[in-house]
Parts: structure tokens; C-alpha cells; sequence
């Protein structure tokens, strides 16, 4: 319970959301000094102080405030990312790696301002081994540029988190998305890290240009570093698993009279050993936003969607097995279809789910929780979660990965509402103290960030003493 | 025989579709020093994106049961062949490579390419030429319309979308007023226009399935065409560097900044 209490006092200080940027000046002048450290290694047009390009770098997709880094460094490669780390190690200065800014944590902002290494110049696709299903890729090749570059060779990389993210900042946020219940988050994906350390040293967590499909040597320094949030080194090579594109991709929607149907047929399902790729839950508030953005006409109840990946032949059978699991649940409505434009309209609704929850209310802000359930533990807690927003008088459209037990309450504020910004501080602190108390996990399927941090903290601080006793 | 034009086209209508070995959309293009050209060697190269297009609204008839075989023909070194591959992987029964290398290939241009073209529609007796409507490396817009003057055939251009009835086109165009749809009768050329289609993604199976696929080696000479070119490249430049702006105080400085540069 100490621990919970320390969590919490790292709540009271969390930058809610205010809507201004404010700059960092608490060390400008140590950096002063280093900028022209920082030009010798970058040169003129690697090194930025101009006030928009801090601004940029200093926020992500996120509602929490901009947070502006000191100044932002371009290196084009490893080793410049280590000699400005070594600078920045010899000056104490932080080091904030910035991937495409597309998190929706706040996890870009320089809290103490610092040095922000925007990675996007270095953009290579390097060593594709088709063969061996794996390719290194740097910080600036983004999720959706990858699967570009493999079009011809029929394979895909398929954690999908939504966002055109960077592959290395999927991997430092541990990244997973809609179809992790068939092909794993980034922590089953990512063979090996070039990492740099805080103090330059350039390290690679499974060895240099090693890409073992699995190995029991050592300790998994990989997967220390997925999910790290840049706070133990900046990425600077990912070799990740890649895989075959399915021969053949169906899209189902089914509608439910209620949240434990739903779940029931899901949980159904996955025991059927269905060719499942993606499971998407949406609750009546969530499909009644989509029906106002979208024009559709959907059932305003809890609905499914569902996409099966999987050879043609047997695709006929894996859609009729589901379409009797979720009769029997007592879903209704079940369209599914096969060719490309056709799927593209049964999931629009789930695509488009955050600008359609933010469309409900027009001028406000969006922020997202991120929680992950044992799946037999999810009707309770969805339920109870739209209790509480009810009560509470919050928007709350509700959407989840139900095949991992993972949801997300897309919370609609008006940020220039103080009342409305706390009740919405007080909701996610109840919903994250219950499921601290269910043993559940804050999960991180979007970038992770300040909101995260308090949970990692309360986790981390029972883990290093015990460590740092052997390092 | 019945000319070509008034041949009725049945189930076995036979489509052709170009496919260009370009430099990759999303690689940065580099001048080379001595500004002859771009740089090519060790640059990602793939199937020119209007292609995949036209490669995949030919096997959406196919799959529609319209038109009974889509041939892929590409002209160039053996490089294209890979190319073809990937237009086989995604659904086209065999290959044609027209051989063309060296200085030949480097002045190779729509004149030269639909005259290929046009040799190959009456040797293979096609009865639709599908194309992209321009390559991304030089952006000509000319080869679908050439091909189809050569060959005295209707054609529909930027297409966005494409219906076969009976014998009959019916082609929707894009056009700077909107959308212009005609009707144009069998054998015709289509070029493919952004947004006809999505194309699909080369699948592994259908990769493996491609390799057994047939890919047929022709000589231009062989179709009785000569490739040689009446252009030649002068030069080629980057575009002018952005040059960085200004700040001025006030509106009388902006003022006299723009008389001095002659804007007023």
C-alpha cells in the first residue's frame, strides 16, 4: 500500500490538461554551452532552438500540455546519436528520443526540458532477409512505410496500434493494437535492439547483427527494453519478425444484446481455435457515436467486429462456426464480407472510432485509458466502468481489444472546464486504483507516457533494489 | 477474318497490361553528379504504382469471369522480370518480356513503347489493353494514348472506373470538371487513374504459385519495331533550393523589400 500512496503522490503532480505551452528554461544556460558541442556533430541543420520545432517536440497526439525540450538534435546516425549522448551525459543534461510523435500518453514531453533527438532522418529499411521472416529497420521507417516497402515480397509486419507510428517507438512503448490476438504485441515481435545508452555506449541487445528466432542464452536485455519508454537508452535499430500476408483476409459485425454476450461469444470463439486476427469491441455509446459521424445505421448495442485471416478454402467454414457461436449468444445482424471495399465499409465505424467519439462533442479534447483484464473479468468491469461515467456525468465511449481483455474509455473533456477536468481526474484515478486492486494492468497499446508513468514507477521501485543489490 | 475491331468479344477476350519497372514512390531521388540522369544503381526499385492499378483491375475481370486470360508485358533489362513476377503473383497468367538494355533502355519512351505495344495487341489478338496512365520516374501521360492511335482503337483514359457490357466499355473519366463517363467499343485501351482501384498485396502462396507461372523473352526487332529515339536528354537538375524567408518589422520595410525585388 506504500507504494500505491507513492503512485498517487505522482498523480497530484501529473501536467493535466491546461491547453498552453509553456517553456522550460530551468537550464537553458548549461545548454547554451553545449549547442555548439551539438553543431560539431550534427552540423547547422541537425541542431534546432527555433521556439516552432521546440513546440512540435514537445507534444504528441495526446491531450496533455506541450512540454517543449530545450533544444531538438537530428543525427542521421548511431554514431552521432552516441557522441551528442556522450555530450549530453558529460552536461546532465535529459535526453528525450522522439520517433513520429504520434503517442497518445504525453510521452514525448521534456518534464525537465533537456534535449530532444528527433530520429526521422535516419530512415532506412536495412538487411531484409525474406527467408528468415526478419528485417532491421531504423527510427525514422514508420509501420505503414515498412509494409510499403515489403509489398512485393509477400510479407507484412502486423502489429497495428492504429497510428502511423515509428517502429522503434512501438518498440520502446511496447506497442500491440487489433490484431495482437493473433500475432502478438511488440514484445513478441522484436528480435533484437540497437539501443544507445544514457552515457553513448552503443549496445545491442541480442548481439550485434544477430537475429535469433528464439534463444534461451542470457537474459532477455530485448525485452527489458520494449516497453521502456525511452528512460534506459535510445533506439536506434529494431530487427522485428515479420510474416506472411494471409492469402485471404474476411471483416464480420455482429450486434449483442448485452456486454456479457459479447464477451461470451468472444471467449467462444477463441476456444474454437478460429483463425481470428483482430476482435474489436464497441459499446452503444461507441456505435451511436459512429452512426451520427459515419452515416451508418448499426444497432445501438454492444457490437463485435471481427476480421479472420487464413487461407481462402477455409474461410467459408471459420465465418459459418462464428456466425453459430454468436447466434447462440444471442447476436443478431451478422454481415460479413470478403473483398477489399466491402470490409473497408463494415470496419469503417471501428476505424474512425476516436474522431467519431470526439465528434460527439465538437471543440473538446479526447483522452484515452488503457486497460487489460483478465477476459473473463471484462462484462463485470465495463459495466461498472459506465456506471461510474454515468454518475459522474462524462462522455466515455467505450472500445476495446476484447480478445486480450484490453479496453479503452475514449473520454470526450472540455479541457477549459476545470469541474469536468477533475471529475475526469477523480474517474481515472478510481478506474486505476480498482484495477491496481484486481490485480489488473495498465497496458499500453498506444504509446505510453506521463499518464502511465505513475503505475511503472510503483512497479519499477519494488524491482530495482533487488537489482541494483547485483549490479 | 474479321478486322480487329469488329470482332465480338466473348469469354475468351484476352486483356494486356503494362507493367514499368520504376525507382520505388517512397525512395528520395538523387541527381547524378554529371546531371545525365538520376541515380539508379542499388536504389529500391518496384512496379510502377499506376500499374498495380491497371494489373489489378485486369484480374478483377478475370475473377468477374469477363475476360478469360491477362497478359503482363514489361520492356526493359532482365531486371523487369521481377516486375512481371509480381503482376503474375497478383493474378495474371504469363509474361512477356520485351527485351531492351543499355542505351536503348536509357531512351526508351512512349513513342517506342506503344509501338510495342501495338505489335503485341495483333500478334496476341487482345482484345483490351489495360495501362497505367503515367509512369512515376517520367510522367509522360502518352504511351495509353499512343497505343491506341497506333492501332485506330477507342480509348478511355484516367480511368475511375471501369464496366464491361457485352462488347462495350463503360469507362467513368477523371476530368478537371469531374467525372466524364463514355462508352467505348471492344478493342479498346484503358489507362488507370488513382482512384479505380485498390491492388492487392502480393500474397506468399500466390508468390510460390507465380514462379511456375510462364515468362516469354521477345526482341523488339522481333516485332519489327525500331526502339531508337529521336529525344535526347540535355540535361537534368534538382529543383531550386527553398530559400529562407525574411522577417520584417514593419509594413513600410515589407514594402520596400517588395519594391526592391521588383514584385511592385
Amino acid at each position: 500500500m506504500i507504494l500505491f500512496r507513492q503512485a498517487l503522490r505522482f498523480t497530484s503532480r501529473l501536467p493535466f490538461i491546461c491547453g498552453r505551452c509553456r517553456t522550460y528554461s530551468a537550464q537553458v544556460g548549461s545548454v547554451e554551452r553545449v549547442i555548439s558541442a551539438f553543431r560539431s556533430v550534427s552540423g547547422d541543420e541537425g541542431v534546432s532552438v527555433g521556439s516552432a520545432v521546440r513546440e512540435q517536440h514537445g507534444r504528441d497526439e495526446s491531450v496533455h500540455i506541450c512540454r517543449p525540450p530545450d533544444v531538438v538534435v537530428f543525427p542521421r546516425s548511431v554514431e552521432e546519436v552516441s557522441a551528442l549522448a556522450k555530450i549530453c551525459h558529460h552536461h546532465q543534461l535529459p535526453m528525450i528520443p522522439f520517433g513520429t510523435g504520434t503517442g497518445l500518453e504525453g510521452g514525448v514531453g521534456a518534464l525537465k526540458g533537456g534535449v530532444c533527438f528527433s530520429l526521422r532522418k535516419m530512415e532506412q529499411v536495412l538487411d531484409l532477409h525474406q527467408e528468415d521472416f526478419d528485417v532491421t529497420v531504423e527510427p525514422g521507417v514508420t509501420r505503414k512505410g515498412l509494409n510499403s516497402y515489403l509489398r512485393d515480397t509477400g510479407l507484412w509486419f502486423p502489429v497495428d496500434p492504429g497510428a502511423d507510428a515509428s517502429l522503434c517507438g512501438m518498440a520502446a512503448t511496447s506497442a500491440s493494437g487489433t490484431n495482437a490476438v493473433r500475432y502478438g504485441t511488440m514484445r513478441e515481435n522484436v528480435l533484437n535492439l540497437e539501443v544507445v545508452l544514457a552515457d553513448g555506449t552503443v549496445l545491442h541487445t541480442a548481439g550485434k547483427g544477430r537475429r535469433p528466432r528464439k534463444t534461451s542464452a542470457g537474459y532477455n536485455l530485448t525485452n527489458l527494453f520494449v516497453g521502456s519508454e525511452g528512460t534506459l537508452g535510445i533506439i536506434t535499430k529494431a530487427t522485428l519478425r515479420l510474416y506472411g500476408i494471409p492469402e485471404s483476409m474476411v471483416s464480420a459485425v455482429c450486434s449483442f444484446p448485452s456486454v456479457q454476450s459479447a464477451v461470451d461469444s468472444t471467449v467462444q470463439i477463441l476456444q474454437a481455435g478460429v483463425s481470428i486476427a483482430r476482435i474489436e469491441f464497441l459499446d452503444d455509446v461507441m456505435i451511436n457515436a459512429c452512426n451520427r459521424f459515419n452515416n451508418l445505421s448499426y444497432a445501438v448495442t454492444p457490437t463485435l467486429f471481427l476480421e479472420f485471416h487464413g487461407s481462402s478454402k477455409s474461410m467459408q467454414e471459420q465465418v459459418s462456426i462464428t456466425e453459430e457461436i454468436t447466434r447462440d449468444n444471442g447476436g443478431s445482424d451478422f454481415a460479413w464480407a470478403e473483398d477489399e471495399e466491402t470490409r473497408g465499409r463494415l470496419w469503417k465505424a471501428r476505424h474512425d472510432a476516436w474522431y467519431a467519439a470526439l465528434a460527439l462533442r465538437p471543440g473538446c479534447k479526447a483522452y484515452s485509458t488503457d486497460v487489460c483484464v483478465p477476459i473473463s473479468r471484462l462484462p463485470q468491469i465495463i459495466v461498472e466502468t459506465k456506471e461510474d461515467l454515468i454518475r459522474n456525468n462524462i462522455t466515455g465511449p467505450i472500445a476495446g481489444h476484447v480478445g486480450d481483455g484490453n479496453f479503452h474509455c475514449l473520454i470526450v473533456l472540455d479541457p477549459n472546464d476545470p469541474d469536468e477536468v477533475q471529475r475526469v481526474h477523480s474517474f481515472t484515478e478510481r478506474l486505476a486504483r480498482y484495477f491496481y486492486l484486481i490485480q489488473a494492468f495498465i497496458d499500453n497499446d498506444r504509446h505510453r507516457g506521463s499518464s502511465v508513468w505513475l503505475w511503472k514507477q510503483a512497479q519499477i521501485i519494488k524491482v530495482l533494489p533487488a537489482v541494483s543489490h547485483y549490479g | 477474318m474479321l478486322p480487329l475491331r469488329f470482332r465480338r468479344v466473348t469469354m475468351s477476350a484476352r486483356v494486356l497490361v503494362g507493367v514499368k519497372r520504376v525507382i520505388d514512390y517512397a525512395v528520395k531521388i538523387r541527381v547524378k553528379p554529371d546531371r545525365t540522369g538520376v541515380v539508379t544503381d542499388g536504389v529500391k526499385h518496384s512496379m510502377n504504382p499506376f500499374c498495380e492499378i491497371a494489373v489489378e483491375e485486369a484480374v478483377k475481370l478475370k475473377e468477374k469471369k469477363l475476360v478469360k486470360e491477362v497478359v503482363a508485358v514489361s520492356c526493359g533489362p532482365q531486371q523487369v522480370q521481377e516486375t512481371i513476377r509480381t503482376a503474375l503473383a497478383m493474378g495474371a497468367d504469363r509474361g512477356i518480356h520485351v527485351e531492351v538494355s543499355g542505351k536503348d533502355y536509357e531512351t526508351l519512351g512512349p513513342l517506342q513503347v506503344s509501338k510495342i505495344f501495338a505489335a503485341l495487341a495483333k500478334k496476341e489478338q487482345a482484345d483490351l489493353i489495360i495501362l497505367g496512365k503515367q509512369a512515376i520516374d517520367d510522367d509522360c501521360n502518352q504511351t495509353g494514348q499512343m497505343t491506341a492511335a497506333l492501332l485506330d482503337w477507342p480509348q478511355g483514359t484516367f480511368a475511375s472506373e471501369v464496366t464491361l457490357e457485352a462488347d462495350k466499355l463503360k469507362v467513368v473519366r477523371e476530368i478537371d470538371g469531374g467525372l466524364e463517363t463514355i462508352k467505348i467499343k471492344l478493342p479498346a485501351v484503358v489507362t488507370a487513374d488513382l482512384r479505380l482501384n485498390t491492388p492487392r498485396y502480393a500474397t506468399l502462396p500466390n508468390i510460390m504459385k507465380a514462379k511456375k507461372k510462364k515468362i516469354v523473352n521477345v526482341k523488339p526487332a522481333d516485332l519489327g519495331v525500331d526502339v531508337s529515339s529521336r529525344l535526347e536528354v540535355l540535361k537534368v537538375d534538382e529543383p531550386p533550393q527553398r530559400q529562407s524567408g525574411v522577417k520584417v518589422e514593419t509594413v513600410h520595410d515589407l514594402v520596400e523589400k517588395l519594391k526592391e525585388a521588383g514584385r511592385i
